[in-house]
């Protein structure tokens, strides 16, 4: 087995043997069935989709993901495991690969297991479930994307408290800076053009647009390439830190 | 084999290794001595390849760190500092993970599994999770990850760090057993243990080589190197006679219990004119001690810059 396999292994089983796998889930699951129904105005709505149950995740996850991702370096800095790790045979960018695949397929299971949710509007009426896979699909890129900002800000510090802040900064800029609100605030004092650039930066624009089920190569890039570029940076940061 | 080449490391201002140039061949076990502090483990974490060299540079197996950071890798088993490893998995589940992160085949990875296991005692625990367990067993887990893939060159930071004298002699035994064919470096603290184990030692101090030899030169650098020393009542008389003696240097009383230390001049042996001169004035014995140096007053001398007889290596 490969040495990103056994790291892999490895995350994934850390979630379960300690309780972050089941706290997890659980508010996960409560929240988004909560946040659907009620606040997402699901009934009164009268339609059958998914629309206000994948309108909640950017929300979600920028809870739910910094709390998984906070300790996957900074905890192995803190209790001197990372020496061990990085003196095995691997390689920096294995071993940030493994963990981010163990954080993502984990937030696939928690997508997996909202499939009530799927269920009841199936049994409701007849939604396009086209539409609510694209939905799946999106939000479980938009997840990478949080987990790759979250392992990279991670191996920043030792600390994980300040993992969480950090991740859960960076993200919520990257869901409001498309906001029309946030661009009203801005359009009197920066280039209508440099608004306009900014906003394709937001994670929602993206997230919404395959949500709709549009699959636009260039939202599916967004995920992919932010994705890579952050964990890229968290490789960058970790090979800095051991020349320091 | 392990070659440092001027290996350097500065954390701003403060240089923690300083041009380090150190060689250990198969069959060598290398004691690294030095105060807290000196350097001993920025010295073995930039072997290990966890650190970045400030400049200079270490190879393992013929593998430069640096350019060839796996090949190196795959050579060397390395015990930590404060052996740290997974506190929420069970000791089998982390020995397992390291059998996959080494890449051993299924078969020959559970025949060293259980190789290691038995030689360090551990079948008992494998099913503990390893927050459970003490600070001498969890060593010995780290001892068991560094061996596990049965690796020709072996460096391990404080080794018997928190074990108990059984446990010490465990380990001890364990490391006599493979330096047979192997490249072996540890850092100690410990004096005792450099007789135990080393056939050579390297004293370094604020990341300085500063002697490189075995541990029986080393000795011979000690001012009792020679000396004799006994205990006998009433032998006011004698110590003048002894101060007579032609070889002798010098004469010490330990205040305390009375006991006589009798120094040679350099290269002189005074076992027999001694023992010679204490039968004729008719002195009870009960016994009486050739030194062979003592390793704490040469490194005492050393690490704090003092005269130490015969220079540097």
């Amino acid at each position: 087995m490969s040495p990103l396999n056994a790291v892999l292994r490895r995350e994934l089983r850390s979630y379960f043997v300690t309780p972050v796998a089941y706290v997890f889930l659980v508010i996960f699951l409560v929240l988004a069935g909560i946040l659907t129904f009620y606040a997402g105005d699901f009934y009164e709505r009268g339609q059958a989709d998914l629309q206000p149950f994948f309108t909640m995740h950017p929300w979600l996850y920028l809870i739910l993901v910094p709390a998984i991702t906070m300790r996957m370096w900074a905890e192995e800095a803190k209790g001197g495991t990372l020496e061990l790790l990085l003196t095995l045979p691997l390689a920096l960018w294995q071993a940030m690969l493994g963990k981010f695949l163990a954080a993502w397929l984990f937030i696939g299971l928690a997508l997996v297991l909202t499939f009530p949710i799927w269920i009841t509007v199936n049994y409701l009426g007849s939604p396009d479930n086209g539409v609510i896979l694209a939905g799946y699909l999106g939000s479980w890129l938009m997840a990478g994307s949080f987990i790759a900002i979250g392992a990279c800000l991670s191996a920043l510090t030792r600390s994980q408290v300040v993992a969480f802040i950090l991740t859960a900064l960076v993200c919520v800029l990257l869901i409001l800076v498309g906001q029309p609100q946030v661009q009203d605030f801005f359009s009197g004092t920066l280039p209508r053009k440099l608004i306009n650039a900014v906003a394709h930066l937001s994670m929602l624009r993206h997230f919404e647009a395959i949500a709709r089920g549009v699959l636009d190569i260039r939202d599916l890039l967004y995920f992919l390439l932010s994705t890579l570029g952050w964990l890229a940076a968290g490789v960058l940061l970790l090979d800095l830190k051991r020349a320091r | 084999m392990i070659e440092t080449d001027q290996l350097t490391r500065r954390y701003g201002n403060l240089t923690a290794v300083d041009a380090l140039s150190i060689r250990v061949e198969p069959g060598q076990v290398l004691g690294l001595l030095g105060p807290n502090g000196a350097g001993k483990s920025t010295a073995m974490r930039m072997i290990a390849g966890f650190l970045v060299p400030t400049s200079g540079a270490a190879r393992v197996c013929g593998h430069d760190v640096s350019r060839e950071p796996l090949q190196a890798k795959r050579a060397l088993g390395y015990l930590p500092e404060g052996a740290p490893s997974y506190g929420e998995m069970t000791v089998r589940e982390f020995l397992q993970f390291i059998v996959r992160m080494r890449g051993l085949k299924a078969e020959a990875g559970y025949r060293r599994y259980d190789a290691v296991v038995q030689q360090l005692q551990l079948e008992e625990v494998l099913g503990l999770c390893i927050d459970t367990l003490s600070k001498g067993l969890r060593r010995r887990v780290g001892l068991a990850q560094a061996i596990l893939h049965d690796p020709p060159v072996l460096m391990l930071d404080e080794p018997t760090d928190g074990l108990d004298p059984n446990q010490k002699h465990a380990v001890r035994q364990l490391i006599d057993v493979m330096a047979r064919d192997r490249t072996i470096l540890i850092s100690t603290h410990l004096l005792e243990e450099v007789h135990a184990l080393c056939n050579r030692v390297v004293i370094i101090a604020r990341g300085k080589l500063l002697a490189d030899a075995t541990p029986a030169e080393l000795e011979a650098r000690s001012r009792y190197h020679g000396a004799v020393s006994f205990s006998a009542p009433g032998s006011g008389m004698s110590q003048e006679m002894l101060g007579r003696l032609a070889q002798v240097a010098a004469i010490e009383v330990d205040p305390l219990d009375g006991r006589i230390t009798v120094f040679p001049k350099p290269g002189a042996r005074i076992l027999e004119p001694v023992e010679k001169l204490l039968r004729e004035q008719g002195l009870e014995v009960s016994e009486i001690q050739l030194e062979r140096g003592r390793l704490d007053e040469v490194f005492r001398q050393i690490t704090t810059g003092g005269d130490v007889a015969g220079g540097h290596a």
